[in-house]
């Protein structure tokens, strides 16, 4: 018993309208990586906050050592050695990689100067010790996701903290940054710090942690060694029910061409040259196309030409044979598309508005919702039920939550929900299932595949090659703003998928 | 060309000042509209205290001490008539802006109720016997002796105040830029929720942001009425608050920018209340008076360049991402 650092012992918290986390007990040894587990919603990122001094608790105790302990703001949790890796970085833009690092924990002289030459050389000491490579003078607005995420750690490290929380790290990091990440924490449990790790994604778990407890709805269902389980029993125990890994679907029956784009470039914002690079291709009603390739590779700016967010250079857009290429994105919209944004925080939901009016974002001008100009309240509360309802978008407060209040997960079912309900022929999805667990993630791929059986037609982006293999009907690879092949995912492979989205090889001619 | 800079001093000093108030409020993440206002009230008091002391007979001989008080009473008044700003953007989590536009209309009522109870007329004013200026004199310096550049602006017809305003300035800038509590406001205006997460207390900080700068643009509001507006309050600077505003948005909320785009303002400023006496390269010939220009061109002229400027530059400028934003806790 005495071996455990942290215990948390009975925790219940309650906000508004739903309880986050009921009588629940966590043990964390020294020297492990201990991962909580559970769905969107489950309540693990309100537990971190109430151990890192966020929140206050209802009721149950945390001891450190052995030995209760009171927090009650982030200070004491730094007092005591616990540090935090926030699921949204709480990084000032503006100021540099040092002084975010120090800030909140300055060396300074009598006179309150700051002492940045001394902080500077502990920093890039325990850089180099942990070999997280960062750049202490670039500000942090100008540099990539995953050296942000670096610079958070070496926040903790910098504290001396023992006892390191990182609430959802690998969500927003590319495949190659995520196995950096987790090889960083590996070194940093062998030196001995202790550390509890968030996560939905059970191979991580399997591949860095040695015990798992598991959250669901709140609610505490165990912990078990990581080495003497499997991935199934994992995620039965996070969902509550079997799940199923496999997405089963009928070969398609492609019908008449929906999305044709031609030849279409984008200039790049950044560098010189096309970003989107005289790419064409179509999709037909009743298909899946899945545009798979590595992060950074022009998708992001092909949906962007397409969706109208941005002007396409040269080339055309039709849809179902219309010239579209000069239509405004309403039009669009208005006119048979349905789009899943990547970013959703930026084009997906309008945050501090309530949930109902998130759901009727583009359709408030059908006679449905409105009568000469006034919207009628009583039908958006009732369609935005039965959307909440149909598709289990959690929130604390139903339809009238304000959608920044929500998890980031439910934010995302909501604009599918919104997205898919809407009459449309082509929908657009760009990482549908970034952010979500396994039993959402299931939910999500049937729809998609029952969207393509009812005959629309599908664009799917995706970085990962799982879902792009189990989803899609044909696939194109993207690499350096081109398309570099065209596969059928029945007869390829993963790795030959990989070679090309590489750069490695390339098919003469690009697409047909 | 000595008159033309002391005049523009007169005017970009207080303007510097108080757009350096904006700046402390606004890297807290409060916007702090009320600067005018807070400068009428800091010119009434200061004024008021030494009115007070002078006419109980003490001081007459000590100007320069009366004059360090009435300092020290105008940037008092201000702090505390900032806290109600203070009070609504962050206890009660009002909006911002109405809340500085509040104190902007309740500042002139009250000064100007206050100054008709206590005088019985429209103004208040600081003794007439008392001259606060520092002539050659009191430099050392002969009469009669033909005086440099340097002398005639800095060693005759001086305020002391602007200097102590302007080494207020300095470090202040400093201590926003290099110290610990400086990094900590600034983070309060940039990412609370970050601030938050490292320990810091974002409320205290955003108090001490407005604090800092109702004293502040009370101090301005003294100086403009002890110099531009030769030792008299009225209830009105004469939107010099509102000019400050737009200093601090040009300024970029950055102490050196603010300077340089204080002294564009200052220059406009004075060119418009004094263009007939302004003599550039010393030649005896007024050139501006001369051009014929109607005196009303010259007088809208700060305000006409101050819409244009910001027109220009008020894309590119950087506020603090969260200025205007109630801290909330539990906010993601």
């Amino acid at each position: 018993m005495d071996n455990y650092i942290i215990e948390m012992l009975n925790i219940t918290k309650v906000f508004p309208g739903i309880i986050a986390n009921d009588n629940i007990t966590i043990q964390l040894k020294k020297g492990e990586i201990h991962a909580l587990l559970g769905e969107n919603g489950a309540g693990k990122s309100t537990l971190m906050s109430v151990l890192f001094g966020m929140y206050k608790p209802e009721a149950g105790i945390i001891k450190k050592n052995g030995e209760v302990v009171e927090i009650n703001d982030p200070n004491d949790a730094t007092a005591l050695g616990i540090g935090m890796v926030h699921q949204h970085f709480k990084l000032v833009e503006v100021f540099t990689v040092l002084d975010n690092i120090i800030l909140g924990a300055e060396t300074t002289n009598k006179l309150g100067f700051l002492k940045k030459k001394e902080a500077r050389e502990k920093v890039e000491r325990l850089s180099k010790e942990y070999n997280l490579q960062v750049d202490l003078d670039a500000k942090v607005q100008d540099i990539s996701v995953g050296m942000q995420q670096r610079v958070e750690i070496l926040k903790m490290l910098y504290r001396d903290n023992e006892v390191l929380i990182f609430d959802e790290p690998t969500a927003v990091l590319t495949p190659q940054e995520i196995e950096e990440l987790l090889l960083i924490m590996k070194n940093m449990a062998k030196s001995g710090k202790s550390i509890l790790f968030i996560t939905h994604k059970l191979n991580e778990i399997k591949a860095v942690s040695d015990r798992c407890s598991v959250l669901r709805k709140g609610k505490y269902i165990g912990t078990v060694n990581t080495s003497d389980t499997t991935i199934e029993e994992l995620s039965e125990m996070m969902v509550g029910r079997k799940v199923d890994f496999n997405v089963f679907k009928k070969p398609s029956e492609p019908k008449e061409e929906i999305l044709r784009v031609e030849n279409i470039s984008l200039k790049s914002k950044i560098k010189k040259g096309n970003v989107v690079n005289n790419v064409s291709f179509n999709v037909r009603r009743g298909e899946i196309v899945c545009v798979a390739g590595i992060e950074g590779n022009g998708q992001t700016d092909l949906v962007y030409g397409i969706t109208g967010l941005e002007k396409i250079t040269s080339g055309n857009i039709f849809l179902k044979g219309k010239n579209i290429t000069h239509a405004s994105i309403k039009e669009r919209n208005t006119n048979g598309f349905s789009h899943i944004p990547e970013d959703r925080h930026k084009y997906g939901l309008i945050l501090d508005f309530t949930l109902e009016n998130n759901m009727v974002l583009q359709r408030y001008e059908e006679p449905m919702f409105q009568n000469h100009g006034f919207i009628k309240p009583k039908a958006v509360r009732e369609y935005s039920d039965k959307l909440i309802e149909e598709y289990d978008v959690r929130s604390g407060q139903g339809s009238v939550t304000i959608v920044r209040s929500m998890s980031g997960g439910n934010q995302q079912k909501a604009i599918i929900a919104r997205e898919m309900d809407k009459d449309h022929d082509l929908l657009i999805a760009v990482q549908p299932t970034r952010g979500l667990d396994v039993g959402a993630i299931e939910t999500i791929h049937k729809r998609i595949v029952k969207e393509r059986d009812e005959g629309k037609a599908v664009l799917l982006i995706s970085l990962e090659l799982d879902e792009v293999m189990s989803l899609s009907d044909r696939i194109l690879v993207m690499y350096e703003g081109e398309i570099v092949g065209e596969f059928d995912p029945k007869t390829t492979t993963v790795q030959e998928l990989g070679l090309y989205m590489a750069g490695a090889k390339r098919m003469e001619g690009g697409s047909k | 060309m000595a008159f033309f800079i002391q005049q523009t001093l007169v005017f970009m000093i207080p303007l510097m000042i108080v757009a350096l108030a904006g700046t402390f409020s606004e890297r807290s993440g409060v916007i702090n509209l009320a600067l005018e206002g807070i400068m009428i009230f800091g010119a009434f008091i200061g004024v008021l205290f030494i009115k007070i002391i002078s006419d109980a007979g003490l001081g007459q001989d000590h100007a320069q001490l009366l004059l360090i008080i009435g300092i020290l009473a105008a940037m008092i008044g201000g702090g505390i008539f900032s806290l109600l700003l203070a009070v609504s953007a962050i206890n009660l989590k009002a909006d911002q802006t109405i809340g500085g536009t509040a104190l902007n209309l309740l500042a002139p009522a009250l000064v100007m109720f206050l100054i008709i109870i206590i005088t019985g007329s429209n103004t208040i004013n600081t003794p007439a016997s008392l001259d606060f200026m520092l002539y050659r004199g009191d430099f050392g310096i002969a009469e009669g002796k033909e005086l440099n550049l340097f002398e005639q602006i800095f060693m005759n017809k001086v305020y002391l105040s602007n200097w102590y305003a302007l080494g207020l300035y300095v470090i202040l800038s400093v201590i926003l830029y290099f110290t610990k509590f400086g990094l900590r406001l600034r983070s309060c205006g940039e990412h609370p929720q970050a601030a938050d997460s490292v320990g810091i207390n974002v409320n205290k900080m955003r108090y001490i942001g407005v604090t800092i700068s109702g004293t502040l643009a009370g101090l301005g509001g003294f100086l403009f009425a002890l110099t531009a507006a030769g030792g008299a309050s009225t209830g009105d600077v004469a939107g010099m608050g509102f000019l400050a505003l737009a200093v601090m948005i040009f300024g970029n909320w950055n102490p050196l920018t603010i300077a340089g785009a204080a002294f564009v303002f200052g220059a406009c400023k004075c060119i418009a209340s004094g263009y007939q006496y302004i003599d550039i390269n010393g030649d005896g010939i007024y050139a501006l008076a001369n051009l014929g220009i109607s005196k009303y061109v010259y007088m809208i002229l700060p305000y006409a360049i101050t819409l244009i400027i910001l027109a220009f530059t008020s894309k590119n400028s950087h506020a603090p991402k969260a200025e205007g934003q109630p801290f909330d806790h539990g906010q993601r």
